[in-house]
């Protein structure tokens, strides 16, 4: 079985990140993991994209074109992804930029305002980190522990404060949904 | 002979078979001349040299050092790769009118630029030799080859790249010269600058080039004599002899 | 990083890091979408390792000639780009090919002709097998399809460039050089064979030239003729193909790097449903696995080429099958891929239609 995952918004929302600390825990637990992010003039415009695909067989193409699960951090992204969704796919939308409703009927929608939870949290930064820890709990794609431990080790020597900031981010998020 | 003193001969590094250059061709003499210069530095174990295409693309036949033809125009591509990893060869490229300011001319101004320690000798005579005469990049205005019938026109031809003038303002330039080859005097005077040349690369100190005013007779349709006047008369008020540029350097 | 373990690199970090591993000193390139990472990570990688050379050239056709003194050198160099600039590099890989002039050369494959589209295409399968440049000659021509054989043909290419002397191309397109998987690097490799033929400076010997102008017509027709030798080793010696559920298959999908992978998960799903599909992959694009090939011939009836480019490997399946079996191509021009669920629809339609027949 093969899970894939768009994430989307804008750039400097660390939407790249996201994905990449999602593949990377996908690694760890020694699963078929691809990541493919939009390039070239695409991302010029300030849109950032990506796919995850994770699974337990060999991954025949890392494009999701009809994907299980859609992340999306802003309004653009929820326009340009919501048609593509698998029906009865998975929809996490950012309501702190996102004002509008999905036009899907036939996904499950959840809401998450994560900015002003990253706000409450002292650092807006860790919007994208909360909203992952949703989608973790959403998708079981990977345990959230593998992610912390990822996360632990991408920014230990960063910046233990920046970590930790993290790993409260993700946990915040992962726990909205409980 | 009894009593007589030998006060010239074959270069050690010249190899003993005949040239295919044409009678009056300055090919020769400029090839007769790096053999000197090498042999006097001492570089014949470490040089290379990159041919061109061109009338000198056979230059390995003559002067006895290492070499790796290249393609037309790319002389100076193929002598930063070679010099990046062998940063203690003398790597010169030898190119003539077309090879270095025709086709050749982005590779030129990119190396020039980025000061590789390369040394080219540029063969000026106004014309494409071994294509049989057509405009050069640096043909006189008026004069007249196989693709000039009426002589090179400077409203649609454009007048002479004067090369060594093109390349002084860029940094990576610590040695450009123009000579010639048509008199003793200046013959004297090219071997001088190509020493210098060389010298600036084995003190790393930059991208050198001498430009030399060849005669080309069988292109130019004149004699060797004839051809001779014409660098004197015809080439040089245009392209003026002398040092154009040698950067001083703070001795270390 | 420890020994086999895996880490998760994007496509064009990987064939960097290979190249490295495998003891490439020199970098010279141009930038071009979609592969501007790959320079991008040797200028950042090259720095931190001693000996080595990154430069980026004021064009693909000085870095070619960059990459052609290099070699002369004896150096392993390579250069990337993508199908414009590829093009731009063909005079430079003749000469490579002329010369013997070992090197490895990366194409990010872009949609064209012109300009074309940044997004994947197999529209240079021609220029890539057939030489590219002018003249008779052939370039040894790699096409992963996974990031792990990126990294392993990587490796590979600048072995197979020394030992055949001779330029090798490495195949890719956009998806490739963009997308993360886990790989398991190689270990650096050490202590390289001296290459005799290499041009240092005459030292006390006599001095050596390397050219490719052969005025006299038997002397460079014996060139071509040990050329011709060489290459006609590397057909016997070289190719490289993968054959998947091919042994009771009744049709069998012919298909290379990107195209490849949709490929096997379109079979995949045709397996499920009980179709007798296979999947047959080149690796090695010339030498084209051409043997391999006609041996599946002995019992599949029906070849069907998908490619992402508008019929040009299908030449070289009907060359290798010469009339034994059916060959058809599902041809789709660059930039839009074919999802797995969509392929395993037409090969499902045309399996079902030569049933029919049968």
């Amino acid at each position: 079985m093969i899970h894939k995952a768009i994430i989307a918004g804008f750039g400097g929302q660390g939407i790249l990140m996201m994905g990449v600390t999602l593949a990377n825990a996908a690694m760890r637990e020694d699963k078929q993991v691809t990541y493919l992010p939009t390039y070239g003039a695409e991302v010029r415009g300030g849109t950032a994209n990506c796919t995850v695909s994770v699974g337990d067989e060999e991954i025949a193409s890392p494009i999701a074109s009809n994907p299980d699960y859609l992340v999306v951090m802003n309004a653009p992204s929820l326009h340009k992804f919501q048609s593509i969704l698998r029906k009865g796919g998975h929809c996490l939308v950012n309501t702190s930029l996102v004002h509008e409703k999905s036009i899907r009927q036939d996904v499950k929608v959840y809401e998450i305002a994560a900015s002003e939870m990253a706000e409450e949290l002292g650092d807006l930064r860790a919007a994208n980190m909360i909203v992952l820890g949703s989608f973790l709990k959403i998708s079981s794609m990977v345990k959230p522990e593998t992610v912390l431990e990822i996360v632990d080790e991408t920014f230990r020597r960063k910046s233990p404060e920046v970590m930790e900031r993290n790993k409260e981010a993700l946990w915040a998020g992962y726990r909205f949904f409980e | 002979m009894k009593g007589m003193k030998k006060v010239i001969g074959r270069p050690k590094y010249l190899k003993e078979v005949p040239n295919h250059y044409c009678p009056g061709c300055g090919h020769s003499i400029i090839h007769r001349l790096l053999a000197e210069v090498i042999e006097e530095l001492d570089i014949r174990d470490r040089a290379i040299c990159i041919p061109p295409c061109g009338c000198a693309v056979l230059a390995y036949y003559y002067i006895d050092v290492d070499m790796v033809e290249a393609a037309h125009g790319r002389g100076t591509a193929v002598a930063t790769g070679m010099k990046r990893c062998l940063p203690d060869r003398v790597v010169f490229t030898y190119q003539g009118d077309g090879d270095l300011a025709a086709i050749g001319t982005a590779e030129l101004i990119h190396s020039a630029n980025r000061g590789e320690s390369i040394t080219t000798i540029f063969v000026n005579n106004g014309v494409y030799g071994m294509t049989g005469g057509q405009m050069a990049p640096t043909t006189m205005v008026g004069q007249k080859t196989t693709t000039t019938p009426k002589g090179r026109n400077s409203v649609t031809d454009g007048p002479p790249l004067k090369m060594c003038e093109f390349l002084s303002p860029l940094d990576g330039t610590a040695f450009l010269a123009r000579t010639s080859v048509h008199s003793p005097k200046h013959i004297q005077k090219t071997k001088k600058a190509i020493r210098q040349a060389f010298q600036t690369q084995m003190n790393d100190e930059g991208f050198s080039m001498v430009e030399i005013l060849s005669q080309c007779p069988s292109n130019w349709k004149l004699s060797s004599v004839d051809s001779c006047r014409w660098i004197e008369e015809g080439m040089i008020p245009q392209f003026p002899l002398g040092v154009v540029k040698q950067r001083q350097t703070e001795p270390s | 990083m420890k020994k086999n373990e895996k880490v998760l690199l994007r496509g064009s970090e990987a064939i960097g890091e290979a190249a490295l591993r495998a003891g490439c000193r020199c970098y010279f390139g141009y930038p071009i979408t979609p592969q501007n990472e790959l320079p991008e990570y040797m200028a950042r990688r090259m720095a931190e390792l001693p000996g080595t050379v990154f430069l980026q050239s004021e064009s693909e056709l000085a870095g070619i000639n960059m990459v052609y003194g290099a070699s002369a050198t004896g150096t392993r160099v390579m250069t990337s780009s993508s199908s414009p600039g590829v093009s731009l590099m063909q005079e430079g890989i003749s000469y490579l090919a002329a010369c013997e002039f070992p090197s490895v050369i990366v194409n990010i494959v872009r949609g064209g002709p012109g300009l074309g589209n940044i997004a994947p295409a197999q529209s240079d399968y021609f220029q890539a097998t057939r030489g590219g440049g002018h003249g008779d000659y052939r370039c040894i021509v790699l096409a992963p399809a996974y990031l792990q054989e990126a990294v392993d043909l990587t490796y590979r290419a600048f072995d197979l460039a020394d030992e055949y002397r001779i330029p090798v191309i490495l195949i890719g397109d956009g998806m490739m050089g963009q997308m993360m998987e886990p790989v398991v690097l190689p270990e650096f490799r050490k202590d390289l064979p001296a290459k005799e033929w290499a041009i240092t400076g005459a030292g006390k010997g006599p001095s050596r030239f390397v050219r490719s102008l052969l005025l006299d017509v038997h002397v460079e027709e014996a060139h071509n003729w040990k050329l011709y030798r060489k290459y006609q080793r590397i057909e016997r010696r070289e190719p490289q193909s993968e054959s998947y559920a091919t042994e009771d298959a009744d049709m069998v999908v012919v298909a290379y790097g990107t195209a490849a992978r949709i490929a096997k998960g379109a079979v995949r799903r045709l397996r499920d449903k009980g179709m007798k599909v296979g999947l047959f992959r080149p690796i090695t694009l010339w030498p084209f696995p051409s043997k391999a090939v006609a041996r599946l011939a002995e019992s599949v009836g029906k070849f069907l080429v998908f490619e992402m480019s508008m019929g040009q490997m299908v030449e070289d399946v009907k060359l290798a099958l010469n009339g034994k079996a059916e060959v058809e191509l599902y041809g789709r021009p660059g930039g839009v891929v074919v999802t797995p669920v969509e392929l395993s629809r037409i090969l499902s339609r045309r399996y079902n239609a030569m049933q029919h027949e049968a």
